[in-house]
């Protein structure tokens, strides 16, 4: 694992900025807390205690979840966290997500962003972290990400509801002339039993907010939780199965126009003609823009209604700039396995001496193989949109957003007028997976909101245009090689992985004035930091230098190097003739997390048990986000072809909040990265994506999903995260299934291209 | 042109082209139905027309020839359809965006077979895509539905 001479000797990406961050804001900076955003927007009679609560004297208590409620029901459980300490029942809440404030900051999004595993606890590995935690206050960055909310959310949310309960306890017990020792609090009032006499939260708030917020509220035992640790009713279910307007695409304003995008093919391309006359004659057009943002160049189309912009976009008549890139799939493939060559790569993983390990292994002992992944869509069901008003030199932003701090800055910087002239709203999320940490949607309909005279105008893109206009999970290769020992069990392992970095991509978009400074962890993310022992043990990333928009795609690169580092351990296992069961329990002895999830999945899915002719399983292990995650994947040959019968996971968490919220993220991941490994991939031709909607990048239909078993595991001293790590395994599980029912080894996803699936 | 959208006349003045899902989101202020592919491949804007499931995105406003019925309409005198009570019991939704063209699929398939079976689920709810992976919660809420419905609940 990485040293710290290694590490002073290397900066690398967000540490560097980190160090920047320290030495240009200072401790007093890092340590001093925000302003409370609700101060300034608050109803008559209403207090706020602290960022996260505001009570009416009607006693409505709202709790403001700060994060992007886009399925993984944080909300829920960012509001279970408050309501557990302030002694109400989730019921009684309203739930907002607020605006958007450096406030709510997300320190453990970035906490893991330095070059340790998760299970690495030395001083320079916690250093960091706290470093990494202050960067993120620092730069405000209040985003939803990195399966960081709950990790983020844990202690901060508690005390926020455990603070407010104690002041409301001191207002209350002024009010009734009673020691605050006496009053107890349940569902919203403080009660005193002795006289019989209580007072609604309500009652209180206004009195208590004026008191002094304790600095340090004492929280409950986890043994006393009543909301935490069991399954809750999900705040949003209700509106969701009733067809409510909660997202982005149902904003309805008064006096509101409607527009799309036209954005060109070829990535970062400029327009060199452009003929827009006949969409500007089209019955319903307003009016249609230039576009030029961060993210490239484009039209803007606004009109009396969606489908006339629609319409209208496809009758623009543009020619586009050559790409800076290789125009299609074969030229930045080269580029990928080229970088495999490279002598520049980074080590982030180098145990023993790998080189001495293979100079003298015997042919015979040596495992070799080549890998590779394609690029991939996010195509969450509800493509990009946003809504502006600019109006008096404000601009309103309605945007299902990720990363609402970020958003603010550009759509300020955009516009030209200071960041507190822009008010985000974040309503809920048709499906975000890390494409909503973007801003191109809300920039575009931000400069358009400039050409309508204040009225406001809902910008939808079409699917065709959210699929070609992505930043995509990028592609990668991997060269691998391993040799056996003995016994048949791996004495050294190196990995080499070259591919686009998403770092730099994303910092190119959102960070436009920082430039990369070192190499790019999520690379090899997945690879490098697992929790298995070999002596001589290398893992290589290499930066391929194309410059597709590539991001955060749900594990990003766990998405990867799960596929990649449990596919080889897979021909490991098979070519030194252990039981991939066996050889991953010996391997990851050190781990008593890890070995306990493998063995529990093991025995749900009765692994090694005879299975009748025509089936077959496999297994994956990934530890991501802070979680440790087995699956196994059971295929059957039917005669239409390979179909997925049942997938068993368990997954260490560490503390499990919402045991029914997290059964379901398990479900959701891995079906997400079944989908890709099925069937997905992005290419290119000729500067631009080939795919362009459901019927060339589908995903899993109802008919083709398996049966699911999931285990929940609180063995491991620290909480993971949740809503990414059931996607990392999943591809490999699915892969090593298909080998051990045709013998057919795929080493390139998706796997569709090689088997049916039925 | 004059249509029955939720049980109420509703005027719409658009071009006959228009698809139907435009015509009830941009005019009509139904939100309820969603966009999701603008080529029927996903299901997100299923409403029914006549009684019979339809991809509102593809359906121009000038072939549409019945009642118009959309997810805002499902719920009557303040009580949930079974399916959606179903879809609460279960906590089906992730990020629920699809859910309003899964829900509109679901009550057309109970419509026509009281006592759906996993094939008969997957008929009808193949076109009806949705990325967070409910489908299993989908599948036992729909079997929960039906129950609920034939109990008169």
């Amino acid at each position: 694992m990485a040293s710290l001479g290694k590490i002073t000797r290397r900066a690398f990406l967000f540490g560097a900025a980190a160090v920047a961050g320290g030495a240009v804001f200072g401790y007093w900076y890092v340590s001093t807390p925000y302003e409370n955003p609700l101060e300034g927007d608050l109803a008559e009679g209403e207090a706020t205690f602290n960022p996260y609560v505001k009570i009416a004297g009607d006693n409505t208590i709202t709790v403001i979840a700060p994060r992007a409620e886009m399925g993984q029901g944080i909300s829920t459980t960012l509001a279970a966290l408050v309501a557990e300490e302030l002694d109400v029942p989730l019921e009684g809440l309203k739930v907002e997500h607020g605006p958007a404030s450096w406030a709510y900051y997300n320190s453990a999004m970035i906490e893991e962003g330095g070059p340790f595993a998760f299970y690495d606890e030395s001083v320079t590995a916690e250093v960091m972290r706290s470093v990494m935690g202050g960067v993120a206050k620092v730069f405000g960055l209040q985003g939803t990400g990195g399966s960081a909310s709950t990790r983020d959310g844990f202690i901060k949310l508690r005390q926020a509801g455990a603070a407010a309960r104690l002041m409301l306890v001191e207002a209350a017990a002024a009010r009734l002339k009673v020691p605050a020792g006496e009053l107890k609090t349940a569902a919203g009032s403080v009660v005193h039993e002795a006289s019989g006499r209580s007072l609604t939260y309500g009652e209180v708030a206004l009195d208590a907010a004026k008191l002094s917020p304790p600095a340090d509220p004492p929280l409950k035992e986890k043994s006393a939780w009543t909301l935490l640790g069991k399954p809750q009713k999900r705040v949003d279910m209700l509106a969701k199965v009733t067809g409510a307007p909660v997202f982005g695409m149902d904003v309805m304003l008064p006096d509101m126009l409607f527009g799309t995008v036209i954005l060109s093919p070829r990535f970062w391309a400029a327009p060199i003609k452009a003929d827009l006359s006949k969409a500007e004659k089209m019955p319903g057009v307003i009016r249609i823009v230039p576009l030029a943002t961060n993210y490239g160049h484009g039209f803007g189309v606004i009109a009396e209604n969606t489908w006339a912009a629609f319409r209208a976009a496809e009758a623009i008549e543009a020619e586009w700039d050559a790409p800076e890139y290789p125009p299609d799939s074969a030229g930045i493939a080269k580029v990928l396995t080229d970088g495999l060559a490279s002598p520049d790569g980074s080590a982030m993983r180098d145990d023993g001496d790998v080189d001495i390990a293979f100079a003298d292994a015997p042919r015979e002992r040596i495992v070799e193989a080549d890998y590779f992944v394609p690029y991939l869509a996010h195509a969450a069901m509800e493509p990009m949109n946003a809504t502006a008003r600019f109006s008096d030199g404000v601009l309103d932003l309605w945007a299902g957003n990720q990363a609402p701090t970020i958003t603010r800055s550009l759509c300020a910087t955009a516009l030209g007028i200071d960041q507190h002239k822009v008010n985000v709203h974040t309503p809920s999320l048709g499906g975000g997976f890390g494409r909503r940490v973007e801003v191109d949607f809300s920039l575009c309909a931000a400069l358009m909101a400039r050409e309508t005279g204040g009225r406001p105008v809902k910008v939808v893109w079409t699917r065709e245009q959210d699929m070609r206009h992505d930043a995509y999970r990028p592609a990668a290769a991997g060269r691998f090689q391993a040799r056996l020992g003995d016994d048949g069990a791996p004495v050294a392992l190196d990995m080499k992985i070259s591919s686009p970095s998403v770092m730099a991509s994303t910092l190119r978009r959102l960070f436009p004035s920082m430039s990369p400074l070192g190499p790019d962890r999520t690379i090899v993310d997945g690879a490098y930091n697992q929790p298995y022992t070999i002596p001589d043990y290398r893992v290589t990333g290499i930066a391929a230098p194309v410059t597709v928009p590539v991001g955060s795609w749900r594990s990003v690169g766990s998405s990867i190097n799960g596929f990649f580092h449990e596919g080889f351990l897979d021909e490991i296992a098979v070519a030194g003739k252990t039981d991939p069961v066996a050889l991953r329990k010996r391997l990851m002895a050190g781990y008593p997390a890890a070995v306990k999830v493998v063995e529990k999945v093991a025995a749900m899915a009765k692994w090694g048990e005879r299975l009748p002719a025509g089936k077959a399983k496999g297994i994956a292990f990934t530890l991501s986000f802070g979680s440790w995650v087995g699956e196994v994947v059971q295929v059957a040959q039917m005669p239409a072809g390979i179909r997925i019968e049942k997938v068993w996971i368990a997954a260490d968490v560490g503390t499990a909040l919402d045991p029914g919220i997290i059964e379901a993220q398990l479900i959701s991941g891995a079906i997400y990265g079944l989908s890709a490994a099925m069937g997905q991939e992005i290419t290119f031709a000729d500067g631009a994506v080939e795919q362009s909607n459901f019927h060339d990048f589908d995903a899993m239909r109802i008919g083709q999903c398996p049966v699911f078993e999931v285990a929940i595991l609180e063995n491991f001293h620290k909480m993971g995260g949740v809503g990414e790590i059931g996607t990392p395994p999943a591809a490999p599980a699915l892969a090593n299934a298909v080998f051990a029912l045709t013998g057919k080894r795929l080493r390139s996803l998706p796997l569709g291209k090689e088997v049916t699936f039925a | 042109m004059r249509l029955i959208v939720d049980g109420k006349p509703t005027e719409i003045n658009a071009d006959p082209e228009m698809p139907l899902l435009w015509a009830l989101r941009d005019i009509a202020g139904k939100t309820g139905p969603k966009f999701g592919c603008g080529i029927a491949m996903c299901g997100a804007c299923t409403v029914h027309v006549g009684g019979s499931p339809v991809r509102s995105c593809s359906l121009p406003l000038g072939q549409v020839d019945g009642e118009v019925l959309t997810i805002e309409g499902l719920a009557r005198e303040g009580k949930l359809h079974p399916v959606q009570q179903a879809w609460l019991e279960e906590q089906v939704a992730q990020c629920g965006y699809c859910q309003a063209g899964q829900i509109m699929s679901a009550v057309a398939l109970l419509d026509q077979v009281a006592d759906p079976t996993d094939e008969d689920i997957d008929a009808a709810m193949s076109g009806n895509l949705c990325r967070c992976g409910t489908y299993p919660k989908i599948r036992t809420a729909i079997k929960k539905a039906a129950a609920l419905k034939t109990a008169g609940i």
